[in-house]
């Protein structure tokens, strides 16, 4: 499974005076089993280009090819294409809609016409994956849960299709500190034991160096930047300038290796950067 | 992108037209449409199209921007022309099988075609050049009198503002919760009409809750904001007749007397 | 000075049992006491549920305590009389930067709160003007509010506040919803507010934000965990485990590298890591 996305271009209102490139000739590959991080402020495009992978947008030129086939040119049943790319929007807990966390869980599956007993199984494999217990909530109310509950069971109810490839958009917004580790960690092992691409959108810029294989930046509807995490965050300066950062970790080692003379350290991660200050310390000069 | 309907926006601007009073510009406008419906052959329409093109351009709205607008509901005036012509007995033009265009269709499907655009173009006029908070306000103004046997005129105006300024956001979240059942693979095309009104559950629920959720977290803001009804609100622009609008009160009547007048002008 | 005057606030929900009965619920605040100086900048962070925004709620009248008294400037907040004087010095910012804008033009919503106040057409205007260019809005004072990105929204909803001429702004979560860029600014405006003497009270869940706070105060299950400097706080790892939270980067780095805990900042490890 792979995807290829060429030349993609999508404008909101063609001929009209609203009109607006939101995607403007992007192109870039994703392989098989790694992960995409993408980040981008307000109205970069990320979202748009989401939805185009999944086919919720058809673009106005240029093609996605999901596992070599050509999604965009009109052949592809929309069904297809669901069943191998699920997109978890964001905020995910405002769609769910059922009585119980089951049926809820149950939706996708059951709109690609399974059988009960396969669906049933899907539901029972998806809470797992999510860190739920399926006695325990299969028959609660999805809106009488905590919002991080809610945020599973809606995750859940994608994950449910089986896709090969699975898109999240900001899954870890709103969250606290606590439950934003949780999603974070859940997001990871469901990537490791489906052994699917994954996407994800982040403003956070730490989850991203830790998560991801490669870095997409959009920005004004282009990819400003593309490459390893250790690639793209190296760009500090161009990052700043389009309202975006580095993590935290690469922050602080920035501001030492600027006032430190022969201090050097490129950290994306708060350990990376503890390491390279023990070892400075360390060292023959300390 | 679903943020670009016109109906009902606001355009900016500083012309005599936006300047006028908005209780003007709401009673011009119910008086305009109430003529659109007095007109009874096309010279009435003529007149009534002059006058809506002269307020244009004095409005300096761009003519693109109201045909955006138009756009919107293209399909129900493309409806509105096609029952019409359809539907009207009388010399028959053309026939196939059950289907027969006659003369006085075609007539009639085009004074209605041109009716709805007028009426559309007209109302949008006064939205596009008043701002949502002095129409409501002009609103509020206009049914005063009424509030003496119990209109609730300021809570009428309110809710107005509030939908003015919640539209764009619930259309935004409707677009967004179906394109997420959507990606679960949710159809909503196929199916008898009972399947299909099923399929909107997925839709409805999500958008009822959304709503809720919004209503609550407005009303708390409204009430940390001190509202406690109309009692005692002041207004940072005052609205108030000046001349302007004597002149417009005056363009009104000229205008009420050609379209009257065009009743009579025969073939 | 004591500007808001917190004793054993309780806000407890009732709800409906099996019969039909109404039976005491879940405590969201449980017995919390505390007091805010005029000027201070105090943040308030804990887990969700953890009672937060609920104890923003209680400042400004929005909630009324089920026991326990909260006072603003000595105006009991549970009293109708006083409850336009509480919240015309007490304004507030909410999460959703969508959901709080009344109005569909910038400057109309900013209006909004001093035309309750019943203040003169002149003085709004005035007033409007001045808080839209405080947070850098007043170019966009004609545009539709939906037109907006969420920072901007947010900046509105703040002038908003301003335009009240409030002595005190509870900030309930602003930038929970905001992009890295819109974030920077709302905080910046918070802590320019703050140096300008409004009392500000942010409620957040970014931990780099109740940083910058000259007070912290953490909650958990309703109750006060604890209430110190931030620098106090974030020197006790087993505080921040127990109340779910986790250390600020700077925090977690030096306590990673083994560094003295005297260090506060990326400037103080440089200049420590230089000295050696």
């Amino acid at each position: 499974m792979s995807i290829s996305v060429r030349n993609l271009r999508y404008v909101y209102n063609p001929g009209m005076p609203g009109e607006t490139v939101a995607l403007d000739d992007v192109s870039f590959d994703v392989a098989d089993g790694s992960i995409l991080g993408i980040i981008g402020h307000t109205g970069s495009g990320k979202s748009t280009l989401l939805q185009h992978l999944n086919g919720l947008i058809a673009p106005t030129s240029g093609d996605v090819y999901i596992d070599g086939q050509c999604i965009t040119d009109g052949s592809t049943k929309m069904v297809d294409i669901r069943r191998k790319v699920g997109l978890v929007f964001q905020y995910p807990e405002y769609q769910l809609f059922e009585e119980t966390v089951q049926k809820d869980i149950g939706f996708g599956p059951k709109n690609l016409g399974l059988d009960e007993a396969e669906i049933d199984a899907r539901v029972r494999e998806s809470i797992r994956l999510v860190g739920l217990e399926y006695d325990d909530v299969k028959d609660r109310s999805p809106f009488e849960m905590s919002g991080g509950m809610k945020r599973r069971v809606a995750i859940a109810g994608v994950i449910a299709m089986n896709p090969k490839i699975l898109i999240l958009d900001e899954p870890t917004a709103g969250l606290d500190p606590s439950a934003h580790r949780d999603i974070l960690a859940m997001v990871k092992r469901i990537h490791d034991e489906m052994g699917i691409i994954l996407i994800f959108v982040s403003h956070n810029m730490a989850d991203i160096a830790e998560m991801s294989d490669k870095v997409l930046v959009m920005s004004g509807g282009k990819v400003a930047l593309e490459g390893t995490p250790a690639e793209v965050f190296s760009h500090g300066k161009m990052l700043a300038d389009m309202g975006l950062g580095v993590p935290p970790a690469r922050e602080i080692v920035e501001i030492i290796n600027s006032r430190v003379p022969d201090f050097r350290s490129e950290a994306l991660s708060i350990d990376e950067a503890a390491e390279d200050i023990k070892r400075y310390l360390e060292g023959p000069r300390g | 992108m679903i943020r670009d309907i016109t109906l009902g926006q606001y355009y900016p601007g500083d012309s005599w037209v936006h300047r006028l009073d908005a209780r003007t510009k709401i009673i011009a406008t119910l008086l305009y449409l109430i003529e659109l419906f007095v007109v009874n052959n096309f010279y009435g329409f003529i007149i009534a199209a002059v006058a809506l093109f002269v307020v244009i351009g004095i409005s300096k709205v761009p003519l693109k921007f109201i045909f955006r607008g138009l756009s919107a509901v293209f399909l129900i005036i493309a409806f509105t022309f096609l029952l019409n012509m359809f539907m009207v007995d009388g010399t028959v033009l053309w026939q196939w099988k059950f289907l027969k265009i006659t003369q006085e269709g075609l007539s009639r499907a085009f004074f209605m075609a041109i009716r709805l655009v007028l009426i559309i173009i007209g109302s949008s006029i006064m939205t596009l050049t008043t701002k949502p908070v002095e129409l409501t306000d002009g609103l509020e103004k206009l049914l005063s009198p009424f509030s003496k046997i119990g209109l609730p005129s300021h809570e009428i105006a309110l809710m107005m503002t509030i939908a003015l300024r919640f539209i764009p956001t619930l259309m935004e979240e409707t677009d967004k919760i179906i394109k997420a059942q959507q990606a679960r693979g949710a159809d909503f095309e196929s199916g008898n009409l009972f399947q299909r009104a099923k399929s909107l559950i997925p839709i409805l629920v999500p958008l009822f809750v959304s709503s809720f959720r919004i209503a609550q977290d407005l009303a708390l803001a409204m009430e940390a904001r001190c509202y406690h009804g109309g009692k005692g609100r002041t207004r940072m622009n005052e609205i108030r007749f000046d001349r302007g609008d004597a002149v417009a009160a005056v363009m009104m009547v000229l205008f009420l007397a050609a379209i009257i007048a065009s009743r009579f002008i025969k073939l | 000075m004591k500007f808001i005057e917190v004793r054993d606030l309780t806000i407890e929900y009732t709800r409906i049992d099996a019969d039909g009965k109404e039976v005491p619920g879940k405590k969201a605040l449980d017995g919390i006491s505390l007091d805010i100086e005029k000027g201070s900048f105090v943040a308030v962070i804990g887990m969700n549920g953890s009672g937060k925004s609920t104890l923003a709620k209680c400042l400004n009248g929005l909630l009324v305590p089920s026991a326990g008294r909260v006072a603003v400037e000595g105006f009991d907040t549970a009293s109708e009389e006083h409850i336009w004087d509480i919240r015309s010095r007490v304004g507030m910012v909410f999460q959703n930067p969508d959901n709080q804008l009344v109005s569909s033009i910038v400057e109309d919503d900013v209006a909004f709160g001093p035309e309750n106040l019943g203040i003169e057409p002149a003085e709004i205007r005035r007033r409007v003007d001045n808080a839209l260019r405080r947070v850098g809005m007043y170019e966009k004072k004609d545009k539709g509010a939906h037109m907006l990105s969420g920072g901007q929204k947010q900046r509105v909803a703040i002038a908003g506040a301003i335009a009240m001429k409030p002595d005190c702004i509870v900030f309930d979560e602003p930038t929970a919803m905001l992009d890295p860029k819109g974030r920077a600014s709302v905080m910046e405006i918070i802590k320019d507010l703050n140096t300008e003497g409004i009392t500000c009270i942010l409620i957040t869940h970014f931990m780099t934000e109740a940083e910058q706070a000259d007070r912290v105060i953490v909650l958990k299950k309703g109750k006060i965990l604890c209430d110190r400097t931030p620098a106090e706080l974030f020197s006790d790892r087993e505080m921040i485990e127990k109340a779910g939270l986790e250390m600020p980067p700077v925090i977690a780095l030096r306590d990673k590298a083994g560094l003295p805990e005297s260090l506060m900042s990326a400037e103080d490890i440089a200049e420590y890591v230089n000295k050696r």
